[in-house]
């Protein structure tokens, strides 16, 4: 059973390696002659004006947290799915009233307008 | 011949006691964070070796990938982070001494007991034997869906309150 999991482990040791190769063999290897402009943070060819570590508005934390909440109902609707089956009607209805709850989040969430990025 | 799933589980082990003292310990959240998602991922690890496949995957996909990245708009939010390059150049190394440090005590731990000395209780079997019947998702799903239908109902409120508290906590005008 757990030898089915022998690649992924391989890929991951692989890639983490990989990684970590390029970003010390680059150090070692490639010739480093800073000049300011070099040095300088890059803003697609503008000069940045002031400093990028600032306050971000709290629309994104909106987003991430609707997010988490939809991306947990995926969690519970994928062994739904797989055993549905074998669960017949009363999973359906289980199933069917945990969407409606959260259908209900869905609806209020919309309606006040959460979802436009004004 | 070393015991490859303890050695593994030795080095998921120290990793993710490695993440954790070095979240408890560092003093920039943003550098925190990082060393929480090392120790995401090596539980993630360990829930593989229990045999748990689908909760190691849920556990990198929402924990590792959802819960962090709301953890890192709260920082963002707040302003906190804002001087952590040398916490983040730090980290690189505390995180590849740890996982040294893991690949060594596991060689040497099991090379020095004997295996199956560190098997568990019966948890373990009744595990092994419900993946067998009904497969690694189904071990999950038939004991939510049907001993446990209710907390599963009750979990779907948790949900919407946490989607209307946020709506209620960030909206200028609800």
């Amino acid at each position: 059973m757990l030898e089915a999991y022998a690649p992924i482990l391989i890929l991951a040791v692989v890639s983490a390696v990989a990684a970590a190769g390029m970003v010390i063999g680059s150090h070692f290897l490639g010739p480093i002659r800073p000049t300011p402009a070099k040095r300088g943070v890059y803003e697609s060819g503008i000069t940045p004006l002031g400093n990028a570590r600032e306050r971000f508005s709290v629309k994104f934390y909106m987003v991430a947290i609707l997010f988490i909440v939809f991306d947990l109902e995926t969690v519970f609707l994928i062994p739904w799915a797989v055993t549905f089956r074998a669960l017949g009607v009363s999973g359906f209805v289980e199933m069917l009233i945990f969407i409606g709850v959260l259908l209900v989040g869905f609806v209020y969430v919309w309606k006040k307008g959460a979802l436009q990025w004004e | 011949m070393i015991d490859i799933p303890f050695f593994l589980f030795v080095v998921f082990a120290v990793v993710a006691i490695g993440g954790g003292i070095g979240m408890v310990s560092s003093r920039n959240p943003v550098a925190s964070l990082l060393f929480l998602v090392v120790t995401f991922f090596s539980l993630a690890g360990i829930y593989v070796l229990l045999n748990a496949q689908f909760i190691a995957a849920v556990q990198v996909i929402v924990y590792a990938g959802a819960i962090m990245v709301l953890f890192l708009f709260v920082i963002m939010l707040l302003n906190l982070g804002s001087d952590y390059h040398a916490d983040i150049r730090r980290f690189g190394w505390i995180v590849a001494g740890f996982v040294a440090a893991g690949i060594i005590g596991g060689i040497l731990s099991s090379g020095l007991t004997q295996p199956g000395l560190l098997a568990g209780g019966g948890g373990g079997a009744l595990v092994d034997a419900s993946v067998r019947d009904v497969g690694v998702v189904g071990a999950v799903a038939f004991p939510l869906f049907r001993d446990f239908a209710v907390p599963f109902e009750v979990t779907s409120l948790l949900l919407l309150v946490a989607a209307i508290g946020a709506v209620l906590l960030a909206k200028r005008r609800v």
